[in-house]
């Protein structure tokens, strides 16, 4: 076997097992230096990268990778009750936006951290979050779905109390902590209602055993509504939403960029049940395993609620990250409505050719757009919070004078984000908004008008922080490790910009036809 | 803490320890493994720190153990690579050094060096789970001393004294 | 009836734990609280696996019989493991929390609002 094809196989558990040897490694480096640990974790996550790479190439050419761990050929147990990691074209997907949000985050955090001690410990939870967020989206076993869910969760909990010179750092992380715990609670109970009827555990061979015993039974609906809270609380949508806010404002700069990726890890976990296990289309008695209209529904609601209370909460702050993560809970928002109305038109093909296609394709584009402008958004607030030590739009003006570069990053993403024409976001957005409003107009008509008071609001933050009289002493401009972390992002989100039809074809195309197999294609 | 505390503390430590060390090597065979082997250990450990206090142990030689473990058990899961990640390859070669030993299927009395690389991650596990329940135990030990200080400062200073 | 009583007590003590978690504001009950609601978990977990008139899944000089099912015993200590790093990690964010606040009532806890 050459060498590429041997990366090529081994590329899945290589992207979950390099950030894990750094996270091994940083804290036995960090002895030699506190500087030391940086670069460890660079080269880890940069190695983790190139396995992404490696990974995409190969699901993008030959279909889904299916790993087994711990085969060894001639073993008489079947191939499902091992652990199987199964990447097909949506977590090929999740996988690079995770990719790309650890590299900017971590060269990033370079200059941001440098000023705190402990630095080697902020590197292993970095790359720890990294490790929970390829798990999630690698994985086809649902018990290793929640061990992984849980791995990120914690991390991501010590990452947010990592300043720990205030209070308010440890009273974000315990509120998220409560959250992820009592979630992972439930997701412990539907993975169990799961075990208990079936005996298995892998994702795949969950749905077709249920479509073999003639559908989703009684504890099969109770175990989607346990999924469906979880994996909502996990994303960030409202009425789960509470945490969110408070850890994304109080951790520190490149994490919030690194929340937000991590979250959609959640966003993938709920796509994925929902669509191969309760969506999964027999051949033989031609019917789905569920008829998951009204669970298309719950999600559309959920994604209404989540666009329309995390805006109007959004133009009320003073916090500019509060400000921040409010706008990161209304997008979730979006990702739900597009992939919600995919999920309420499955049983229909022929509704799902007309608009149920685009409307997954919006959704799904939003999700890396998202990851990339908000990303960017956060990693200027962190910069902002850097020169002027203040998180707080009354105490600062005039910033814009002198950070020049970080102005400017800041406009690419406030324009992306609110849906400017030719941004990245206007192209999800408007998927979006063609095919729901072929579903149901008034739905499309909210949308709009969320993203106007989007617009609004991102109006409000620019003129208060870069705009106004000079300051007494000018802040200079960031050092440029964390320019060189903003401009990873702001030169993706050119690229997708200037040519979405050609993301749309290669990368998010895949994955639609991934959750849909009816749809034929890869 | 008391002589009778301090004593009794000083008998048990070493059964304790001998006992999870015996859980931690035999999980291959009966009941037990990593981490319940390892988590004995650590309450040997706090048992020792809550009979002579927190500034028994330093931290530094519990977060060795815990990287140690860490770092050995990745290095095993890497050693499985011919076939795939976690493969054991060790198992059933016939070797005795590295737990190698045939073993048949069924109701057996299998030899102690059998298995493959699963009594090494064991092994691994355990010192891991030794260190990082420790350095929690002594972390927690330690703030909640800090504090106590701290407490009875301000309640010396509002009282008067 | 009696078949039915693992799942009973299961569920029982998630209800408590949640209703401890909701109802209680001193910080460290809520801990308490969680960690009830995890032993619940753990005990649907481990009573899911049992096999009528079935021995313990060892094959190390075992009588013979019926097995059983050791999966749900594995996932059962994948979770102790996962809930012993939770509640230390909330603990220790409880002591930081209150050499800051000074209280452990998580009403008067409360500086981030809005």
């Amino acid at each position: 076997m050459s060498l590429w094809d041997f990366i090529g196989t081994h590329s899945a558990i290589l992207a979950v097992a390099f950030p894990l040897l750094g996270a091994f490694l940083t804290p036995v480096v960090g002895r030699l230096g506190e500087k030391a640990s940086r670069y460890v974790s660079f080269f880890f996550l940069s190695l983790a990268s190139l396995m992404v790479a490696f990974m995409a190439v190969r699901v993008w050419d030959s279909g889904p990778l299916v790993y087994t761990l711990g085969y060894r050929s001639g073993s008489s147990i079947p191939q499902f009750f091992r652990i199987q990691l199964y990447v097909d074209g949506f977590g090929v997907f999740m996988a690079i936006i995770m990719a790309v949000v650890s590299l900017a985050v971590c060269m990033y955090s370079w200059a941001f951290v440098d000023r705190y001690t402990g630095q080697e410990k902020y590197y292993t939870l970095l790359q720890l979050v990294a490790v929970g967020s390829y798990g999630m989206v690698l994985t086809g076993d649902i018990f290793n779905l929640f061990v992984f869910f849980e791995i990120s969760s914690m991390a991501l909990c010590g990452l947010v109390a990592f300043r720990t010179e205030r209070g308010e750092s440890f009273e974000a992380a315990f509120k998220y902590m409560l959250y992820s715990t009592i979630s992972g609670v439930l997701l412990l109970f539907a993975v169990g209602i799961f075990y208990g009827e079936y005996d298995l555990l892998n994702m795949r061979a969950i749905a077709e055993a249920m479509s073999s015993a003639g559908g989703a039974s009684v504890l099969d609906k109770i175990a989607l509504g346990l999924l469906v809270t979880v994996f909502s609380l996990k994303a960030g949508s409202v009425p789960m939403h509470m945490p969110t806010p408070d850890a994304y404002s109080e951790a520190p700069g490149g994490i919030s960029a690194i929340f937000v990726a991590a979250s959609q890890a959640g966003l993938y976990a709920l796509f994925r049940t929902s669509f191969t296990i309760y969506g999964h289309y027999d051949p033989i008695s031609g019917a789905f395993n569920l008829d998951t209209y009204t669970l298309g529904w719950i999600v559309i609601v959920l994604g209404i609620l989540s666009m329309f209370i995390g805006v109007t909460m959004a133009l009320v702050q003073k916090d500019i990250k509060r400000l921040m993560a409010y706008h990161a809970i209304s997008q979730t928002g979006y990702m739900f409505l597009g992939v919600g109305v995919g999920i309420a038109v499955l049983s229909d093909p022929v509704k799902m050719a007309a608009f149920g296609v685009d409307a997954m394709r919006g959704g799904i584009f939003h999700i890396i757009n998202h990851a990339l402008y908000k990303g960017l958004l956060f990693l200027t607030a962190g910069a902002v919070f850097y020169r002027a030590q203040t998180r707080n739009l009354n105490e600062m003006h005039g910033l814009g004078h002198t950070m020049k570069y970080t102005m400017v990053f800041f406009m690419i993403g406030a324009l992306a984000i609110a849906g400017i024409p030719p941004m990245n976001g206007f192209s999800s957005k408007l998927l979006i908004y063609e095919s729901v409003y072929q579903f149901n107009p008034i739905i499309a008509a909210i949308a709009m008008l969320v993203s106007v008071l989007t617009l609004a609001s991102f109006v409000k933050v620019f003129y208060s922080a870069f705009m106004g009289p000079r300051p007494e002493n000018p802040p200079e401009e960031v050092p440029p490790s964390m320019l060189a972390g903003m401009t990873i992002l702001v030169v993706l989100i050119l690229f997708f910009s200037l040519f979405p039809g050609l993301i749309v074809t290669r990368i998010v195309d895949p994955a639609v036809r991934a959750l849909v197999p009816y749809l034929g294609g890869v | 803490m008391s002589k009778i505390v301090r004593g009794m503390a000083s008998i048990l430590y070493p059964l304790i320890a001998v006992f999870g060390g015996y859980l931690v090597l035999h999980g291959h065979l009966t009941p037990g493994g990593g981490f319940q082997g390892g988590a004995v250990v650590a309450s040997a450990i706090a048992l020792a720190v809550v009979a002579y206090g927190s500034g028994l142990y330093k931290k530094g030689i519990f977060s060795g153990f815990e990287s140690f473990g860490l770092l050995l058990f990745i290095a095993l899961g890497f050693v499985g690579m011919s076939c795939y990640f976690f493969t054991n390859v060790f198992a059933n070669t016939g070797t005795i050094v590295l737990f190698g030993q045939v073993v048949s299927y069924g109701t057996t009395s299998p030899p102690f060096f059998s298995g493959g690389t699963v009594p090494m991650m064991n092994m691994a596990v355990g010192f891991e789970v030794v260190g990082g329940l420790s350095l929690i135990i002594l972390a927690l030990a330690q703030a909640s001393f800090d504090d106590e200080t701290e407490v009875e400062k301000e309640v010396e200073k509002e009282v008067g004294l | 009836m009696l078949w039915q009583l693992p799942f009973i007590v299961s569920a029982l003590l998630v209800i408590i734990g949640l209703y401890i978690c909701i109802a209680k504001t001193n910080l460290i009950k809520m801990v308490m609280g969680v960690s009830l609601m995890e032993s619940g978990a753990n005990l649907f977990l481990v009573s899911l696996g049992y096999r009528k008139g079935g021995i313990a899944p060892i094959y190390t000089s075992s009588p013979g019989g019926e097995m059983v099912m050791p999966t749900p015993q594995a996932l059962t200590l994948t979770s102790i493991v996962i809930g012993v790093a939770t509640t230390a990690l909330m603990l220790s964010f409880i002591v930081m929390m209150y050499k800051h606040y000074r209280t452990c009532d998580a009403r008067k806890a409360r500086r981030l609002r809005g």
